[in-house]
């Protein structure tokens, strides 16, 4: 330590015989720099990484959605547009087909998340034996990445050899190879909802499960000095004290399947036909399939607008069961 | 009534007036009726003029969230 005070300060090596402004004065020659100079010092790099690959991206994207470019033509001069390109996808019958078809995704696969969720919390809620093993095994899903569900998927549900037609001609007789679930228009969109299902539930577990451990024993020992059933107890105590959580988990994961593009890609790439193409499908088809590059910055910075405006509201309810 | 007790009763109605909530009610059905539109079967000039909606709200929002509670 001597020896580093030497080095740092090497004309006050008698400092210890010096008054305390002449040495807080040496002290600030010596590192010339205020608390929040070095503050900013350790930040700025985060914020120029931010402003390098979050804020630049969007403010080109947004200049970019006002003009013509089409990068296949990438030669021909920038023209600026205007609104038109916001006009053309607001008036595009295909567009709007390709975002009821992902809200149809949207509600019934958040449907039916909450319900599994929902009742995986109220079984993992009883402690029973090897309770913290299968509660391991039920989040399994969810920690794998959207890629090798979608592949893994992919192959389960081959007609010729995936177990999954297999186990489905076992219950009803219908031969296995005679149906594919991710190539008919019927079974396609409902192959994307139970594989979302399959892997999201467990976080919707999650959250009721906090819903459920959140509500205190008392009510539920008062309940039964009235001797309210169990059904009772379950519509008017347990329900109403967990659906700030579950709107929570709707909202949130509502949100995640209106942004969802990688697991259905994988798993259909928006087919058979366009039955399960999705808006993000869509918007990844228009850049870099017809690169048309001002048309789908308009298409991104729409749908970028909706989920910004959701994830306020996903704020908002998530500042109320703070509050709770 | 004093100048004083007229400058606070008009400072509490403006308060009331510009109050947080019931802005970030009004944003959120903005926002959410404009999400509705967005996705909705019915009407194609529904969806026309779902981004504004949404937009409208949105900003609206960003702004209502600055006024006092």
């Amino acid at each position: 330590m001597d020896k580093m005070t030497t080095i740092l300060q090497p004309d006050h090596a008698t400092i210890a015989g010096v008054s305390e402004p002449a040495k807080s004065r040496a002290a600030r020659r010596v590192h010339g720099l205020s608390d929040r100079t070095i503050a900013w010092l350790f930040v700025a790099p985060t914020i120029a990484l931010l402003l390098a690959i979050n804020i630049f991206p969007l403010v080109w994207m947004i200049r970019l959605s006002f003009t013509s470019l089409n990068l296949s033509m990438s030669y021909l001069p920038l023209r600026f547009v205007g609104l038109d390109n916001f006009s053309d996808i607001l008036n595009d019958e295909d567009i709007w087909f390709r975002l009821q078809t992902t809200a149809q995704f949207v509600i019934c696969s958040v449907a039916l998340q909450v319900v599994v969720g929902f009742g995986l919390a109220l079984l993992i809620n009883r402690q029973f034996r090897g309770h913290s093993f299968w509660t391991t095994i039920i989040l399994l899903p969810m920690m794998l990445s959207p890629a090798v569900v979608g592949n893994f998927w992919t192959l389960l549900l081959q007609p010729q050899i995936g177990p999954f037609n297999y186990l489905i001609s076992l219950f009803t007789g219908v031969p296995p190879s005679s149906f594919s679930m991710t190539g008919q228009v019927a079974l396609a969109p409902w192959t994307i909802v139970l594989v979302d299902t399959w892997m999201w539930a467990p976080y919707v577990m999650l959250i009721c499960l906090a819903g459920l451990r959140s509500i205190p024993d008392y009510i539920y020992e008062a309940a039964e000095v009235d001797r309210a059933s169990a059904w009772r107890q379950f519509w008017s105590i347990t329900l109403p004290m967990t659906v700030p959580f579950l709107m929570l988990a709707v909202l949130f994961r509502a949100i995640e399947n209106f942004k969802m593009f990688d697991m259905v890609n994988l798993l259909t790439s928006g087919g058979p036909g366009s039955t399960t193409e999705l808006v993000s499908i869509t918007l990844k088809r228009a850049a870099f399939e017809k690169w048309r590059t001002g048309y789908s910055s308009a298409l991104a910075i729409i749908l970028f607008v909706t989920v910004f405006g959701a994830a306020n509201i996903y704020v908002k309810a998530l500042n109320k069961v703070k509050q709770r | 009534m004093s100048d004083s007790a007229v400058a606070k009763g008009a400072k509490g109605t403006l308060h009331r007036f510009f109050g947080r909530g019931r802005w970030e009610a009004v944003a959120m059905t903005l926002i959410g009726g404009g999400i509705f539109m967005l996705v909705q079967p019915f009407s194609i000039d529904l969806y026309s003029y779902s981004f504004v909606t949404i937009l409208a709200g949105t900003v609206g929002f960003v702004i209502v969230s600055h006024f006092p509670e």
